[in-house]
């Protein structure tokens, strides 16, 4: 302990305490965002019946007793089991705090019962299902044509590398990394929140799935070289280059021409 | 210019319109003057430095080598990683022993130059009045204003030409910026994205635009092939995006109720402010953000500014719908798309 008493006004000191504690947060960001994921079923009688019960315990405060909505919550006739996946399965439903939008949080529901959920609401009025397996596979999707569609779709709130983006007052464009296909595939069909909706007319399933094998792609490949500065663009770079670019700069010339000792 | 020796200050302090000249700083040896065991401490650093670069070098000639960029991302992340790191540790290397040899072992004599003063000698100054005074007497330009007069206006009107030839730069846009491709009839296809082709047309039905939707829209025959840039040139100005909001939530002035169709609006997608294209639509708020500087359009309300830097609303594409079902335009817009210029009111 002496030696670490003796020690600590060391002019290194106050660098190797900011790195420890920034490797501790670091650390244990990364240990408590491990996501879950889920698989579809197929509804049947019970699952609907115990749909509900989930449905009455755990929405019908803001979405109504039937889902017919209320004055805190949208009706849920017609969305579909789609957005009812989508929703409780990535966490942001049910709504833990009022807000500019719902925040992705741990799932509140296992699979199971997400599906339970999902069957009730599916039952109330002809909506998106969730999506087959079949439209998931990356594999058989095409990224370039992907690439396109996302281009042209998406990009201009989710980022070109779906890093994500700013909207107004508050809401924003999530963070695509890391979100499964078929939470993607959920996500364009039945537009959650702010996002408006890209109906099967407007992107067939084959075209979503694309756009998954896109996402995929860009954000699971790794940087040719260098930092990628959460791929964030212009922004991120300019702050980078005018702390960090001009501090170097400056401690060069401090240097240069400090009287040699 | 002068030159003086560095000594000491104290001696020559003198008072310059009210402050002391604190004089210069002592001068201080440093520790590799007169000591040679600092001096070769000092010598060994350099050299120290350039075997650094010498190894950033090999490093660099080894690892591009070593290290085949592939198919594989991380291989080229390898390679560019370590070539970069080779090159950078050569050439600062290379710097820092030039600057730590410059510093602590060249010559450490500190000299002063002096200022010379602004103004020239007075002889100096008598020859250029007496140049001047030569030249407006040979010249007899005070004498003749008929002369200085038709010289003056000469040289005014000389640069007139340049101004006119500035025409020749390139074709003057012509009633370009009032026109895009939108006219009676045509119809309402998907934007496929990059450069459209003639081949990949898909025209959209009002059905298929449910609320909530938004479709990224092109007018039909955009992709035809008359000449190379026409496709991307038209889609810069007639690029639209097209909406499906509930008809209660539409506040519509009634001269432009028959420009929306069912709830289905279309409007310009490039910015009124610099050219942006403005497609963030937020399908509960019904905002439309410009990701460049923040405009904001209140779509329900003829996409009218509520914030940013815009000063007109984006301008509506009157829509209406053929015997087939499918969305067609009614006219052109009515107003010129994306930014505003002088001649915006005059076409």
């Amino acid at each position: 302990m002496k030696l670490l008493a003796d020690r600590r006004r060391h002019p290194m000191a106050l660098v190797v305490l900011l790195l420890v504690g920034l490797l501790l947060t670091g650390g244990a960001y990364a240990l408590f965002t491990q996501t879950s994921s889920a698989k579809a079923d197929t509804a049947s009688a019970s699952d609907i019946e115990s749909g509900k019960k989930l449905f009455a315990a755990n929405c019908a405060t803001c979405h109504g007793l039937s889902g017919e909505g209320s004055k805190t919550g949208p009706g849920l006739i017609g969305v579909g089991a789609s957005a009812v996946d989508f929703q409780v399965g990535t966490g942001r439903m049910p709504l833990q705090a009022n807000g500019p939008q719902a925040r992705v949080k741990e799932p509140q529901f296992n699979d199971e019962q997400t599906a339970q959920l999902a069957a009730y609401v599916g039952s109330l009025g002809p909506g998106p299902a969730i999506p087959a397996e079949e439209n998931l596979d990356a594999s058989k999707g095409d990224p370039a044509a992907g690439g396109g569609l996302f281009r042209t779709n998406c990009a201009m709130c989710h980022n070109v590398v779906g890093a994500g983006g700013a909207l107004t007052r508050g809401k924003y464009a999530p963070n695509l990394s890391g979100v499964s296909g078929k939470h993607l595939y959920e996500a364009m069909q039945t537009g959650p929140q702010n996002m408006p909706i890209f109906n099967d007319a407007n992107l067939t399933p084959d075209d979503k799935r694309d756009v998954i094998a896109y996402v995929n792609e860009v954000t699971q490949t790794t940087s040719p070289g260098g930092f990628k500065l959460g791929s964030l663009g212009p922004v991120a770079e300019g702050l980078f280059i005018w702390f960090f670019g001009l501090g170097a700069v400056i401690a060069m010339t401090v240097w240069l021409s400090s009287r040699a000792k | 210019m002068t030159s003086k020796e560095h000594s000491g200050g104290g001696s020559q302090l003198e008072e310059l319109n009210g402050f002391t000249n604190p004089g210069l700083v002592e001068h201080v040896p440093r520790l590799s003057d007169g000591d040679p065991k600092a001096d070769r401490v000092a010598e060994r650093q350099v050299a120290a430095w350039f075997i650094a670069s010498m190894i950033g070098t090999i490093w660099f000639i080894v690892s591009y080598f070593l290290f085949v960029p592939g198919e594989s991302m991380s291989s080229i992340r390898l390679h560019n990683t370590s070539v970069g790191l080779g090159a950078a540790l050569a050439m600062f290397s290379l710097g820092a022993g030039a600057v730590l040899w410059a510093k602590n072992l060249m010559s450490d004599h500190e000299g002063i130059d002096e200022r010379h003063d602004i103004s020239g000698s007075e002889e100096d100054q008598a020859v250029a009045l007496e140049i001047l005074h030569q030249a407006k007497e040979e010249s007899g330009i005070a004498r003749r204003p008929l002369l200085r007069n038709t010289l003056i206006a000469a040289l005014a009107i000389a640069p007139l030409p340049a101004v006119l030839v500035f025409r020749d730069l390139g074709p003057l846009p012509g009633d370009m910026m009032f026109h895009t491709l939108w006219d009676k009839g045509v119809r309402l296809i998907r934007d496929p994205g990059g450069i459209p082709s003639a081949d990949s047309e898909r025209p959209i039905k009002a059905e298929d635009v449910t609320i909530g939707s938004a479709y990224h829209v092109l007018p039909s025959g955009i992709g035809a092939d008359d000449g190379p840039d026409r496709p991307i040139n038209e889609k810069a100005k007639a690029a639209v995006l097209l909406m499906r909001i509930n008809p209660n939530e539409l506040k519509e002035d009634p001269a432009r109720k028959d420009w929306s169709h069912d709830g289905i609006v279309a409007y310009s997608k490039i910015c009124t402010h610099v050219g942006c294209p403005v497609a963030l639509y937020e399908h509960q708020t019904h905002h439309l953000l410009c990701p460049c500087h923040q405009s904001t359009f209140d779509v329900t309300e003829h996409c009218k500014v509520i914030f940013g830097p815009a000063k007109r609303p984006l301008p509506q594409l009157p829509i209406t719908v053929d015997s087939e079902g499918y969305l067609v335009a009614q006219s052109d817009f009515a107003e010129p798309v994306g930014p505003t210029f002088w001649e915006i009111n005059h076409p």
